[in-house]
């Protein structure tokens, strides 16, 4: 095919604009700054970027002028999460704190089906007419956009792996022990003490020995007194961004915890195991193989095992573990098939049905308004889910840039009001 | 015990309820609260501890009384949950409730699995949206409730939101449908809103209980209810006290809670804190004295007068008859105002233009000569019939002509209207783009009008209010609904009506400026600014406007009329001889009579609205093609839409198999791949059996099954196809999953859209009649022929097909496919050839395969041929332009067509580019900005058109027309530089 289209060369129309690559060498020129995806693991992830020599920065700034400058950069009907990270971008570089001759933004990209891979043309777009200078730098594993990828060698790989396992772990903890706990903010103390001994042993390369880490993660949050019962667990799935940012949900797992709640968020682990999957899944139906397969089929099993023993050593510990990601696929397949893959696809109903499993009726499908995959992994199986477990209660939510809070708070009390009558009800069939 | 109150604050009125101790219903009442809600509430409090005072025991519920309820730190329970307690209390047998209020539409199922559901942030079909319609029809809602009771005939409407079902409306008013048939059309819309919008595949039935205010107060909206659900006296409950059943829920659910002294309850209200989740800006005006300034500064761009009652000669006579309004003026040859007049439609435009030229004519006195006249506007034909004017002329040329007068150096000009948003940019002295507000991104004149009603006020009064305020509340920039949504909010935080007045200006500009124009930055308008239509008027959203651009902008004193002052203008330049306009002795003996039925000549099925006038002459209108106005019809040559949607279907021969029968809906990704599959089971040995041809009433049929309402046209269309395949009992349905998409070579990567891709997903899941045996799905991607064949065997095991015979289906199913896209190439040749010969412009129609369907393009392929144009599509010349490189990334099959299409266009003088976008395409919301560009980077204006359920073809043939009269002035501009 390359070959191909090197014989028509002169058969090709080149409409591109011109933008700002971004180049190795910016490592020493230029600060990175990176979208409030996920708070705990980007928390982590950038200091040990840091460590690494890069100037990278997390950026906090939420007020509604992000929405703002969103909505005035984006194309109205483009998705929640683009405009959020756009807006959050383009409010930062004009805050005058960064030296826009110097700065570079950077943002994931997974090269799926879904329109979410063109996020990084549509924020080149939105910095062209101000920050013309601003490189745009793609974080993706699919050898997309080859002249501006961050560098990812194999360290840094496992870096990055390493830090969403204890992302995901920490965050799971907290959010079992927040809510019960006796003495306030112990476990806001407990985060801090486990965050800073991560990165102490990113710090001395000791990151890999998992077991310790998380070993000493569990024996802090147990330290964390108060009794974990009485509370209705409600658990949080959906499109990604909406999934986890509290900048696009409008803090919903603050709001579920002010409501009295436990929530219960799935790993982002699983997210990045999915998309390996899924280049696995692609072979197996349709024989569409790469030299990179094999590693995806390699890096999983890898990343399996290591998810097993975590999952273990918390039981141990009695608290309740993540998803074994084996579990999640078996879960799919009673719902909908894996090879709907674009966005979070099966992943979504997957997750629904192992929070049933495990005691998490009560879920909260966050999505951003008028999401493609959504409609058919999200909205589309909630029918399905239902008739397979009988007290499952799922409220799907969108996001947009002018839904309101009132308006999504109203519908998630309705959904917490059913849960309330539900858990008397489970009560009353254990007594 | 002390006794029980419920309080129950809703988006437009407050309720409250006292029970006994043992439970006896007390007292009630029902309030508008007219957006003043602590007020309200505390006079209610007010009354209840006149009456019974002492302790109570007290919830809170409904969606405006979240806010209150947590800042005075009294319970509250959510609104559904308090409806349930009440059902179960008072109506222990009941199976499923309905509940409309002012912005919400819940649904409770009770038996059969308890489930409650609410409306989602986008959904009409409630309350407001019926008080909005009444606004447009000019009725209270009382009103409109009485006409709809001597319904003869139901209109389909469009209830998703206001805008939508303003745009189904209007035509029908401008077309004389009579006002009681559409009250009764308005109210089928919100039952079959809730009917598929809440209840998504589950079924009403049983005994039903009907809640709220809009279904206490109807009778219509009863009457329609009952009739689509089919439930009978006994089965549709309709309780007395339904506007308080939630505030009797919450009273039940207080016995739960602590009672308080209802002193100390009031007293906790009075003190509530306003939150400060609300932003606020800046006053419009810092004093009285910047008023002034602003206010004499836009009297300068004024026109002068003449008195008609003595001035002598000729004058020009411009009428706009515009969708909500009809503007009307004379003027002298040097545009001094002879008359001018501005009224709302009220239904029956041509009686009040009729009306005023009466009065023209008699203040004349026989003193002036009417020596051209030109119509413009939504309503131009009827009118020019009528009134046998000289030129009808499209809108956008009328405005420009009219800003010309006034800045000669005019490089941007921005209209407002009640129900649209025209901006037009202006180089070298040509309209270089047009950019119309999409269905959704309203929120215009009579946006704020409605809601000036709402609060009972009119709109002047309501929009001076904003002037002075202090703190104008962000609303953000959207559709009407949210609009709605964020104003409840800022309601809820205790905003005065002032600043929610200018709050809702600013909104209105900032639409237009971000969303309709999608400027980043305001320089990029233009340095010569002018603005007009009714809406700017408004020195709020005037000053809004200058505040949001940082320019100052020239308002003319005619801003609401500037459509006709250009058609007179026109007809001024263009009159040659005498003029045919309508003489005063026709006027006097001139009447008309309207009647309309539905056309029988294809299966579009138009409502025809046929006008009489008493000279004889006749006008239609409504219909789509020549048949209807009783021509002969066009012919489909030029149209290669029609030419594909028949030549698609060809591709099923029809022979009778021995395997059996095998089921293919006609919709989505089959509009292009169903010879492939028809193809191949024929040579399996099957008969391929096709769903029957797309409808409204096919759309209905499937409707219960739609799972996300938010979805695009062609994928709710398909739940349709399923029922009908259902119908004809065939042994299964066939409908893969396809990832991918055929690669045709030209794109980074080969997807479908994810719609697209795993649709049958959803339809599976969402359908009570399909199983794993009637329904087959199997996921293939058809690049690879080796997993096709696997994946193909194993889901038709059933049947034991050999791999042999499979490969051979295959085979024939791709010779199908080729011949249909060879047919499909030679006749865009033909027609480009044809096209060229007859020195017709072309135009691509570009969208997807499934757009061929004439129920989701509504026939604008008819249309653009009756303007004579060639109809091209994307699929039928992608291949001859260029590859391109793009700045997106190029990874959808059907998507990379587009840029090549327009490539190709970017290189043809004759051919123009519309691009088609069903309303809800996500991934349109990136082919359209880079199709633009690749566009306007080869100097072509850039046209697209949102189309959805909604059938209204007048916007799009003026948004066509427009395009049309455009590139001819650019092509009449080249011609003469070239001369020159």
């Amino acid at each position: 095919m390359k070959k191909k289209r090197d014989e028509r060369q002169d058969a090709v129309a080149d409409f591109r604009d011109e933008y700002p690559k971004f180049t190795k060498e910016m490592k020493h020129t230029h600060k990175i700054l990176v979208p409030d995806m996920l708070p705990v693991h980007f928390g982590i992830i950038v200091e040990i970027l840091k460590k690494d020599g890069w100037d990278i920065e997390l950026l906090h700034n939420d007020s509604r002028a992000v929405i703002d400058e969103g909505l005035k950069h984006v194309h109205n009907d483009t998705c929640y999460p683009a405009l959020c990270v756009t807006g959050q971008f383009i409010d930062a570089l004009k805050s005058g704190k960064y030296d826009v001759e110097h700065t570079a933004v950077m943002i994931t990209q997974s090269g799926g089906g879904c329109r979410a891979s063109n996020y990084i043309p549509l924020i080149r777009k939105a910095l062209k007419a101000e920050f013309p200078h601003v490189p745009v730098v793609s974080l993706n594993f699919a050898g997309l956009e080859k002249d501006s990828g961050f560098p990812v060698d194999l360290v840094t790989l496992a870096k990055l792996a390493f830090a969403i396992f204890y992302g995901d772990t920490l965050a799971s903890l907290y959010n079992q022990c927040k809510p019960y706990e006796e003495e306030e903010g112990a476990s806001d103390r407990a985060r801090e003490d486990c965050v800073r001994y991560i990165l102490e042993a990113f710090d001395r390369k000791k990151y890999l020995r998992y077991r310790r880490i998380t070993r000493y993660l569990l024996e802090r949050f147990q330290k964390v007194e108060g009794k974990r019962e009485g509370k209705v667990k409600v658990g949080i799935v959906g499109e990604i961004y909406v999934k986890y940012s509290p900048l696009g949900n409008n803090r919903l797992e603050e709001f579920l915890l002010s409501e009295g709640c436990e929530p219960v968020v799935p790993a982002l682990m699983d997210f990045v195991m999915y998309c390996a999957v899924n280049n696995v899944n692609d072979a197996k139906l349709y024989n569409k193989k790469s030299a990179a397969t094999p590693l995806f089929a390699l890096v999983y099993r890898y990343l399996h095992r290591v998810q097993k023993k975590i999952i273990r050593l918390t039981e141990k510990y009695g608290f309740e573990p993540l998803h074994d990601f084996e579990h999640l696929r078996r879960c799919a397949d009673k719902v909908i098939n894996q090879g709907v893959k674009m966005g979070e696809g099966w992943l979504i109903p997957a997750e629904m049905a192992a929070l049933a499993e495990t005691g998490t009726d009560n879920i909260v499908c966050a999505q951003p308004f008028g999401c493609l995959p959504n409609h058919i992994a999200g909205k589309g199986t909630i029918r399905t889910l239902k008739e397979m477990y009988r007290y499952e209660n799922i409220v799907a939510v969108d996001y947009d840039p002018s839904a309101t809070k009132v308006n999504q708070e109203n519908r998630i009390k309705l959904m917490l009001a059913t849960a309330r009558e539900n858990y008397g009800r489970i009560k009353n069939q254990e007594k | 015990m002390a006794k029980l109150l419920g309080i129950d604050v809703g988006s437009t009125t407050v309720k409250a309820a006292v029970l006994s101790e043992s439970l006896e219903i007390l007292y009630t009442s029902y309030e508008r609260h007219y957006a003043r809600v602590k007020e309200c509430v505390l006079h209610q409090l007010g009354v209840v501890r006149e009456k019974f005072g002492g302790d109570f025991c007290i919830s809170v519920t409904g969606s405006a009384g979240l806010g209150l309820a947590e800042r005075s730190g009294l319970p509250f329970v959510q609104e559904v949950q308090a409806a349930f307690t009440a059902i179960r209390r008072y109506y222990p047998d009941a199976d499923a409730a309905v509940e409309l209020g002012g912005e919400d539409a819940k649904i409770i199922f009770i038996t059969g699995g308890t489930e409650q559901r609410m409306n989602g942030s986008c959904a009409g079909g409630t309350g407001a949206f019926i008080d909005q319609m009444a606004t447009l029809l000019d009725l209270s809602v009382g009103e409109m409730d009485e006409l709809s009771l001597k319904a003869e005939k139901v209109y389909p409407i469009a209830s998703r939101c206001g805008v939508f079902a303003k745009s189904d409306i209007q035509p029908l008013l401008n077309q004389g449908a009579r006002k009681e048939d559409i009250a009764a059309s308005i109210f089928q819309a919100v039952v079959d809103q809730t009917v598929s919008g809440l209840a998504q595949g589950r079924r009403i039935k049983g005994k039903v209980l009907f809640l709220g205010g809009p279904l206490y107060f109807l009778k219509g909206l009863r009457r329609a209810f009952r009739k689509t659900l089919a439930l009978d006296g006994e089965h549709a409950v309709f309780p007395d006290n339904a506007p308080s059943f939630m505030a009797i829920g919450a009273a039940l659910y207080a016995a739960n809670v602590d009672a308080v002294p209802i002193g100390e309850a009031i007293f906790r209200i009075e003190n509530a804190k306003g939150s400060d989740d609300v932003v606020t800006g800046d006053p419009l005006f810092k004093d009285r004295a910047e008023y002034e300034d602003f206010v004499s500064r836009h009297k300068k761009s004024d026109l002068a007068f003449a008195d008609i009652r003595s001035y002598r000669g000729d004058a020009y006579l411009g009428i706009d008859s515009g969708s909500t309004t009809t503007k009307l003026i004379l003027v002298t040859p040097d545009a001094k105002i002879l008359y001018s007049h501005y009224q709302s439609n009220n239904g029956q435009p041509l009686d009040i233009v009729l009306e005023r030229l009466r009065e023209i004519y008699s203040l004349a006195e026989g003193r002036v000569r009417i020596a051209g006249a030109a119509v413009t506007g939504y309503g131009e034909d009827m009118m020019k019939a009528a009134l046998k004017a000289d030129f009808g002329i499209v809108e956008t040329v009328a405005h420009f002509k009219a800003a010309l007068w006034f800045d000669p150096q005019v490089d941007f000009i921005i209209d407002i209207g009640g129900q649209d948003i025209k901006c037009f940019k202006i180089k070298n002295g040509v309209i270089d783009s047009i950019m119309l507000n999409e269905a959704c991104s309203s929120g215009c004149g009579s946006f704020i009008q409605t809601f000036a009603k709402a609060m009972g006020m009119e709109i002047d009064e309501f929009s001076k209010l904003g002037l002075f305020a202090k703190h104008p509340v962000e609303l953000g920039s959207r559709c009407t609904v949210f609009m709605n949504s964020s104003v409840k909010q800022a309601q809820k935080e205790g905003a005065s009506v002032e600043d929610i007045s200018a709050g809702l200006s600013a909104s209105i500009v900032k639409n237009a400026i971000y969303k309709v124009i999608r400027a980043r930055t305001p320089d990029e308008l233009g340095e010569h600014i002018l603005v007009q239509g009714g809406t700017f008027l408004n020195d709020a959203v005037l000053r809004s406007f200058e505040i949001e651009t940082g320019k100052q902008v020239v308002r003319p004193g005619i801003a609401g009329l500037m459509g006709a002052f250009g058609a007179a203008l026109y007809a001024k330049e263009n009159i040659r001889g005498e003029s045919t306009v309508i003489s005063e002795e026709e006027l006097k003996g001139f009447t008309y009579t309207s009647k309309s039925h539905v056309c029988k000549g294809c299966t579009s099925h138009c409502s025809v609205n046929v006008i009489g006038f008493s000279d004889g002459r006749k006008f239609i209108s409504g219909n789509k093609c020549e048949k209807g106005a009783g021509r002969k019809p066009h012919s489909d040559e030029l149209d290669i839409y029609a030419y594909k949607y028949e030549r698609i279907q060809k591709s099923v021969t029809g022979a009778a198999g021995r395997r059996g029968r095998v089921g293919i809906p006609l919709a989505l990704v089959f509009y292009e791949q169903l010879p492939l599959w028809a193809g191949f089971f024929e040579t399996c040995g099957f008969e391929v059996v096709l769903s029957e041809r797309s409808s409204r009433e096919l759309y209905f049929r499937g409707q219960h099954t739609v799972a996300s309402d938010t979805v695009c046209y062609p994928a709710k269309l398909t739940h349709g196809h399923i029922e009908s395949l259902l119908d004809k009992g065939v042994d299964f349905i066939f409908y893969p999953c396809e990832s991918y998409n055929l690669d045709e070579h030209d794109s980074t990567n080969h997807y479908n859209c994810p719609v697209v891709a795993y649709y049958p997903e959803l339809l599976k899941a969402n359908n009570e009649r399909l199983s794993e045996e009637n329904f087959v799905m199997p996921y293939i991607d058809p690049n690879d022929r080796r997993t096709t064949v696997r994946a193909l065997k194993k889901a038709l095991k059933k049947y034991k097909l050999s791999a042999g015979l499979i490969k051979r289906g295959l085979k024939e199913g791709f010779a199908r496919l080729e011949a249909y896209y060879r047919d499909v190439r030679d006749k865009g040749g033909e027609i480009t050839a044809k096209a060229e010969r007859l020195d017709l412009p072309a135009v691509i129609l570009a969208g997807r395969p499934y757009h061929i369907d004439p129920e989701i393009n509504h026939g604008i392929g008819k249309l653009l041929t009756s303007l004579h144009i060639a109809v091209l599509s994307e699929d039928s010349v992608f291949f001859k332009g260029k590859e391109v490189l793009v700045n997106v990334l190029n990874q959808w099959t059907y998507h990379a067509r587009l840029y090549r299409a327009a490539e190709y266009a970017g290189e043809h003088d004759n051919v123009n580019l519309v691009q088609l976008v069903s309303f809800g395409c996500g991934i349109d919301a990136i082919t359209t900005d880079e199709v633009r560009s690749i566009l306007e980077k080869s100097g072509k204006l850039y046209t697209q058109i949102k189309i959805d359920e909604i059938n209204n073809l007048g916007v799009v043939k003026i948004r066509l027309r427009s395009m049309l009269a455009a590139i001819e002035e650019q092509k009449r501009r080249r011609d003469e530089e070239k001369k020159r």
